[in-house]
């Protein structure tokens, strides 16, 4: 059994991304105590499947890094993984909440060995490369993981793999028989911190992605950069295998649009920047990159960026939302349109288009598990109502990871004061 | 916003785009455009305008009343509504089309021998004699004024045929035709909005 110790001095955090983790992390580094909640896992959220961060490009793995050390050291902080919110009632000051955690079939004796994974044959499509690749079905989700422990896929127990796994395990973290399992506790305030999940570019219909292979979205080209994704970092046609140079980006796919997400996602412009320099990192004086675009919000300091990628004489700019992409003869996607300086109308051929799709909210508005003001784009407002209940990142509107995790310490700061209230009347 | 932000905002605006709103159907959607172009590039016809809708939206707002009174182009609009569905902002770019060709045609700024005016010319004239369109004098028409005449009207004569036999058409129907109720009423109704119509045109004639 799962035993978590909370109060109604206790906060609630959940969702474990960079923005539930450095608002668990502040809270806790005050002396507070804290239930990180995460439905995946892991910790660490969208983040942790990026090659590189803007405006630095430093690796994403090393900020991570810290604050799991940090969330690992404080004895303040409590995580579950692979467990949601399935109930919350109360008021601030005074919540009731029901966590409902899945198997993991793997315990705390977990070394990280990967012997299971070894012996275990079926396998999955990987949902850390959203798909483009396959994992076991014992697998470690990614190789920075936290916590550091394998996971058996649901779906083999009961079959032979899930023998052999046990079998193979010298240190009898296999466990079997473990069960779906619902934690009940106590807890003052509560921060909510889900973040965000890619806009489904398959519901962009004019633009193919769900027929043809060479129209990637942002996030899967992201996986595709990175060395440790499903092509080693190799940035190739997935119709052919062929090195793709001439690649097109199209903005405000499914953003800024009636028909989709009615708000700027703020970051795919930046995405995009980013994700032009692994094209000209990786191909020099080969890349031919051409950004479709409405506008270019690189907003404030990321000027700058906006500005190198512009120098860049490798890097085309085209001022026109495309139309809609066909495909020629030779499988090459075909951006169409109409440019805005000149009203030319084209009709250009690319190795590879990527949809710089951009972020919605990962819970639908009725799926919250209590009463919260949620605005029309889909994200929590901050509103009085809400009680003693803060959004924290993404949860509340798009945001990069820099103005993230300062709404995040916001959050806290609003928990924290929550507590504080219940501890001097309770004094 | 204070009284003198917004007298100043009516001041310099460009008195255009005002006409447009004031006079063309769905005319106040012109301002929300943001010219991504996505219209221009889902019109099937696109090859055929001179100005795709984004830069007629554009033109209205530069107030370039003239180029865009007498173009040709808002009479290509075939009313596919591609660009309707596709619009981010949900402008109503088809019927902006109709209601620029129209209020063209009122200014009689539409260029001659636009085929769609001329057609559209008779298609009225036809339905206000009897309150109802009668199809075979409209087909007859249209060969004779708009198309090619005589070998037009064979090459359609099965299509005619069968059509009669169905019970679609009535070869009577040459002869007059058949009226809707109160055609008088109807004809009142015409002109009363006729008039309403021209005395708010005078405003705006060049
Ligand atoms: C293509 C792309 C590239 C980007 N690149 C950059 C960049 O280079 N630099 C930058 O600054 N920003 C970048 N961003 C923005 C960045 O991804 C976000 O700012 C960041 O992920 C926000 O973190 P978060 O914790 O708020 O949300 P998330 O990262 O989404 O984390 C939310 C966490 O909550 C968990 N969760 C969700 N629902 C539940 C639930 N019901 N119960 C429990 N847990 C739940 C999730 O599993 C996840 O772990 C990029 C965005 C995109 C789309
Ligand atoms: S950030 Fe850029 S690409 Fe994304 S929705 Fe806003 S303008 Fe469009
Ligand atoms: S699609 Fe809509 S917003 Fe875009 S240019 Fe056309 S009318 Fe303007």
């Amino acid at each position: 059994m799962t035993e978590v110790v909370a109060t109604n001095e206790t906060i609630l955090v959940v969702g474990g991304g960079i923005s539930g983790m450095t608002a668990a992390i502040e809270a806790a580094e005050t002396g507070k105590r804290v239930v990180l909640v995460e439905k995946r896992a892991y910790l660490g959220g969208r983040v942790s499947q990026f090659y590189k961060y803007f405006p630095k490009m430093c690796f994403p793995t090393c900020g991570l890094e810290i604050n799991q050390r940090r969330t690992k050291m404080n004895p303040n902080i409590t995580v579950l993984t692979m467990a949601e919110v399935t109930n919350l009632e109360g008021e601030a000051g005074n919540y009731n909440a029901t966590i409902t955690l899945s198997p993991r079939y793997i315990n705390d004796n977990c070394t990280g060995c990967g012997d299971c994974a070894k012996v275990v044959e079926a396998e999955f499509d990987n949902e850390y490369d959203y798909g483009m690749s396959k994992r076991k079905g014992a697998y470690l989700p990614h190789v920075m993981a936290h916590p550091m422990r394998y996971v058996l896929d649901p779906a083999i127990i009961g079959t032979e793999d899930a023998d052999k796994a046990r079998a193979a395990c010298k240190v009898d973290a296999v466990d079997l028989d473990m069960q779906q399992e619902e934690v009940k506790f106590n807890c003052g305030a509560v921060i909510w911190a889900t973040g965000w999940q890619p806009y489904d570019a398959d519901k962009i219909q004019p633009y193919g992605h769900d027929r043809f292979d060479n129209v990637l979205s942002n996030v899967e080209f992201e996986r595709m950069c990175d060395p440790k994704g499903p092509t080693g970092g190799k940035i190739v046609r997935p119709s052919d295998g062929k090195v793709a140079k001439n690649i097109a980006f199209i903005q405000c796919a499914g953003s800024r649009d009636h028909n989709h997400l009615y708000h700027c996602s703020r970051i795919c412009c930046m995405a995009t920047l980013k994700q032009t320099n692994y094209v000209t990192d990786a191909l020099g004086d080969d890349a031919d990159v051409t950004i479709y675009y409405i506008d270019i919000r690189s907003i404030d300091r990321f000027e700058d960026f906006y500005k190198k990628v512009q120098d860049n004489d490798n890097v085309k700019f085209i001022k026109s939302k495309v139309a809609s992409v066909t495909r020629d003869s030779g499988g090459n996607p075909v951006c169409n349109g109409v440019d805005t300086e000149g009203y030319h109308r084209y009709a250009n051929a690319h190795d590879m288009v990527i949809l710089a799709t951009g972020m919605e909210p990962s819970v639908d508005a009725d799926k919250f598990p209590v009463d919260i003001v949620i605005n029309r784009e889909g994200f929590i407002e901050a509103d009085e109502k809400n009680g003693g209940i803060f959004a924290a990142g993404v949860a509340s509107e798009a945001l990069d990871v820099n103005r993230a995790v300062q709404h995040a310490t916001g959050a806290a700061l609003r928990a924290i004061q929550v507590i504080n209230r219940v501890a001097t009347t309770e004094a | 916003m204070n009284d003198l932000n917004t007298n100043m905002i009516e001041k310099y605006r460009n008195s255009f785009l005002n006409e447009v709103e004031a006079n063309v159907e769905e005319g106040e959607w012109v301002k929300m455009c943001m010219q991504c172009g996505v219209c221009s590039g889902s019109c099937p016809l696109g090859n055929a305008w001179e100005h795709p809708p984004q830069e007629l939206f554009m033109m209205i707002r530069a107030g370039k009343r003239e180029e865009v009174l007498s173009s040709d182009s808002m009479w290509m609009c075939t009313s596919c509504y591609n660009c309707i569905v596709r619009c981010p902002r949900e402008v109503p770019i088809t019927h902006i089309m109709h209601g620029l060709a129209h209020y063209a045609r009122r200014l009689g700024m539409e260029p001659k021998e636009q085929p769609t005016a001329k057609f559209a010319q008779l298609f009225w004239d036809n339905l206000m004699k009897k309150g109802r369109v009668n199809e075979l004098k409209l087909g007859i028409d249209l060969y004779f004024k708009v198309g090619e005449g005589m070998k037009t009207a064979l090459k359609n004569k099965d299509i005619g045929i069968a059509m009669w036999k169905a019970k679609r058409m009535n070869p009577m129907e040459f002869f007059g035709g058949h009226a809707v109720k109160d055609l008088n009423g109807f004809q009142k109704a015409i002109k009363k909005a006729e008039e309403l119509e021209a005395a708010r045109l005078d405003k705006h004639k060049a």
